[in-house]
């Protein structure tokens, strides 16, 4: 099965694309995706900003982003680049202040931002990472600054989070045990379950402390001004995302947890009618050109074993037995490849090799960058980057 | 294992002691699974451990290929020699249930509240509720004596415990600091209650001398740098580090000479050639020259695996590895696993 390529330049390219965002499962590169994206569209020319979130620490520094910051800073590039590329961390703390400061009146906005129960939503709360990164990329988007903004998307198990978690959230806020918890006692709108509310109440205060709940009516008091112009936004910012001027790459590294999400994600993108580039397999392991791709695996293990027998040539032995894994590992990598094309046929992909080591700097994306426009694998043999 | 061989067996020692395990590391390095390969290499030779997942995944019953457990323990995997290792999914709503009843006698007010779902709602708004009820858990069995199940009020000190290790399997490291941290989570809450004395009792058992918290991790730069910062913040905590698990550990096929030629590029072409001749094989010349790529792949990223594996040892902690399996799911692939543990001296 030959997949159709994914034309990478083509998508940075095009004057109508505003928007790139790199999703996908934990750990399979969206980061790395993300950032040799924009250094690419920079240096074709396109004035690229990219929001990272939790960028590794080397990486980030190779990039200039020395803390998290909101503010994109521009990457010193090469002099003669035709574009430019500027970089921020997600802080999701900041952005939530920034969003509760703008809905709220300055009273109301102070009471919000000391609730200890705030600190726990804007730092710990499971989604507001994700809240917060598309309301990072829709204040950027809105703000007409930028040719591209390609957007990576939180560390998370499921690449679904990326899309679910901002409504979990506003569900909850909006909850109805919110509500029950938080109104004055005896009216809330539970009351007809005869659940009774008192022994509800009393528990909850017994597992958080009254004090906490004092303070998450409080919080809910006052939030709840603020809380129809934070919806509204969310709610643009979701619209945006199915514009056609968007476009996702869904990341994957060729496993089978990984290529599962990715398959999720693809039929979710379906459903909701947002755009889907193509498919970004990572972390490859393609095979040299020549008399090695056609080398099966049984075969190399079986020549090796010859050897092995006669004694004499050890060197050939090895690299026998590690041909003989990286082909097997190629064909599966292939197999699961061919089993999500299959299952969502047209698909577009570009495959990016595995490098020996990390990508922790600008030549490091480049080559990824290269990679991704490429279409067809490489090994790294030419960009060992040490 | 040819490649453990060099480790020395004396390294787990400081371990041996431990009652509870925790094992965290960076997300995907294979915790679940070492996890479980630990918890067997302690159960071998007919003891008998328990496995505690909190991460409500049911990553245990995953792993060995098994459908979801209720939440209760329950033997799943046999250990060699004689042993049993048993499995507990916790979570916290059922643990919560477990602690109104035991405290309030309130079952029914558990069940209303559940369905209401205000159990969710408070682990919600407040996760270090949620982490109290987990890590009680595993800390509950750690003390449970036999015949006294779930009573750890009226545990009887001259009973024997009823498991001889826990080993927990817990959240990642970028967590593990918050999670572990039980007193100060809770310093907020509630002042009172079932909550806060259990935290008090739990905490205990995590600042014990017999508890370590190993973090496992694989020979690349991100998890071996979570590890040095995981160690760290466990220190910092004042818990007691663990050992060092590298994780999905490849077997050395070349010789440090050969790995240095074929990074140079040195290696030597024509006996290559020879060689895949002799095993009569088509097309050496051309077939050589891939190999050779390969070759020099390999080599650049053996050397940086020994870099690595050079920075984790200097971390002063014991250090244990993993063999990479081709197939890693199914209780012989945690047996093997765990084989490989005892063998470089894992013991109770
Ligand atoms: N093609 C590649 N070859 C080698 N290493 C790679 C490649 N792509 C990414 N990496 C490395 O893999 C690690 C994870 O990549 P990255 O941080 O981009 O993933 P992520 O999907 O953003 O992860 P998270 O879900 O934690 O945010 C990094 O150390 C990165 O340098
Ligand atoms: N020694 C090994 N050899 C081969 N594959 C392994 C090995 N250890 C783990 N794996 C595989 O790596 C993947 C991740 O392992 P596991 O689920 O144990 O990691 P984890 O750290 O618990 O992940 P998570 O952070 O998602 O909980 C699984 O597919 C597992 O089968
Ligand atoms: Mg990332
Ligand atoms: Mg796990």
């Amino acid at each position: 099965m030959t997949p159709e390529t994914l034309d990478v330049d083509g998508l940075l390219d095009d004057p109508a694309r505003r928007v790139v965002v790199c999703c996908g499962s934990g750990g399979v590169g969206k980061t790395t995706t993300a950032a040799a994206l924009g250094l690419r569209a920079a240096e074709r020319g396109r004035r690229t900003v990219v929001i990272t979130v939790d960028p590794a620490r080397r990486l980030a520094q190779s990039m200039g982003l020395e803390s998290l910051d909101n503010t994109p800073r521009r990457v010193p590039l090469p002099e003669g680049t035709p574009g430019e590329l500027h970089a921020m961390m997600l802080d999701m703390k900041r952005t939530f202040d920034q969003v509760v400061e703008e809905h709220a009146d300055p009273e109301r906005a102070r009471q919000i931002l000391d609730n200890s129960f705030y600190e726990t939503l804007s730092t710990s709360f499971s989604g507001t990472q994700e809240y917060m990164a598309m309301e990072r990329l829709g204040q950027l988007r809105e703000s007409d600054e930028w040719d591209l903004v390609v957007v990576d998307t939180p560390p998370s198990r499921s690449a679904l989070d990326f899309l679910d978690a901002p409504e979990r959230l506003g569900r909850f806020l909006n909850g109805r045990l919110m509500r029950f918890l938080t109104a004055p006692a005896g009216s809330g709108p539970l009351r007809l379950l005869g659940a009774g509310v008192g022994m509800v109440t009393s528990v909850i205060g017994k597992l958080v402390g009254t004090q906490f709940l004092n303070d998450l009516r409080s919080f809910t008091a006052a939030f709840e001004t603020v809380f129809g112009g934070f919806q509204e936004r969310a709610e643009r910012t979701y619209r945006l995302l199915q514009d056609p001027g968007t476009a996702f790459l869904v990341v994957a590294a060729p496993e089978p947890d990984a290529m599962r999400e990715a398959a999720f994600f693809v039929e979710r993108l379906d459903s909701d009618r947002m755009p889907l580039a193509g498919l970004v397999l990572n972390r490859t392991h393609p095979l040299p050109e020549g008399p090695a791709a056609r080398l099966g695996p049984e075969e190399a293990e079986q020549a090796a074993e010859t050897l092995s027998c006669d004694g004499g040539h050890p060197v050939a032995e090895a690299a026998l037995r590690l041909h003989a894994e990286r082909a097997r590992t190629r064909e599966r990598e292939l197999l699961l490849r061919d089993r999500l094309l299959t299952a969502h046929p047209g698909v577009r992909v570009t495959e990016v090799a595995a490098l020996a080591g990390d990508v922790h700097d600008l030549t490091g994306l480049r080559w990824v960058g290269a990679r991704l426009a490429g279409g067809g694998p490489a090994t790294e043999g030419a960009a060992d980057a040490e | 294992m040819s490649e453990c061989e060099h480790r020395s067996p004396s390294s787990w020692d400081p371990c041996a002691d431990a009652r509870l395990h925790i094992v965290t590391g960076k997300g995907g390095t294979g915790k679940t699974t070492a996890a479980a390969a630990l918890a067997t290499a302690l159960a071998s030779g007919g003891g008998r451990t328990l496995l505690v997942e909190v991460e409500g995944r049911q990553g245990v019953t995953a792993l060995l290929e098994r459908s979801p457990l209720p939440h209760e323990e329950r033997p799943m995997l046999s250990a060699p020699g004689g042993g049993t290792v048993s499995v507990l999914a916790a979570d916290p709503e059922s643990a919560l249930m477990e602690y109104l009843e035991l405290f309030y006698g309130m079952r029914r007010a558990g069940q209303a509240l559940t369905r209401l779902g205000a159990v969710d709602f408070a682990t919600t708004v407040a996760p270090g509720v949620r982490d109290v009820l987990l890590t009680g858990k595993a800390t509950e069995a750690v003390r449970r004596r036999e015949g006294h199940r779930g009573r750890m009020s009226s545990t009887p000190p001259g009973s024997p415990f009823a498991y001889d290790a826990v080993v927990m399997d817990a959240p990642p490291t970028g967590r593990i600091g918050r999670f572990l941290d039980v007193n100060s989570e809770v310093a907020g809450l509630a002042r009172v209650g079932p909550v806060h004395d259990h935290a008090e009792r739990a905490a205990e058992v995590i600042r014990s001398e017999r508890t370590r918290v190993h973090v496992v991790t694989l020979l690349e730069e991100m998890p071996a740098q979570e590890t040095a910062d995981g160690l760290d913040e466990i220190a910092g905590l004042g818990l007691h580090p663990g050992a060092v698990l590298i994780n999905m550990v490849r077997p050395q096929l070349l010789g440090s000479a050969d790995v240095e030629a074929a990074h140079a590029g040195t290696l030597d072409r024509a006996s290559l050639v020879a060689g895949l001749a002799a095993a009569g094989l088509p097309e050496p010349g051309d077939l050589a020259a891939g190999l050779q790529g390969e070759l020099h792949t390999h080599a650049v990223r053996t050397e940086l695996e020994e870099r690595i594996r050079g920075e984790l040892a200097s971390l002063g902690r014991p250090v244990l590895e993993l063999p990479r399996l081709a197939r890693c799911s199914g209780e012989q692939a945690v047996q093997r696993l765990a084989g490989a543990l005892t063998e470089q001296g894992v013991r109770r």
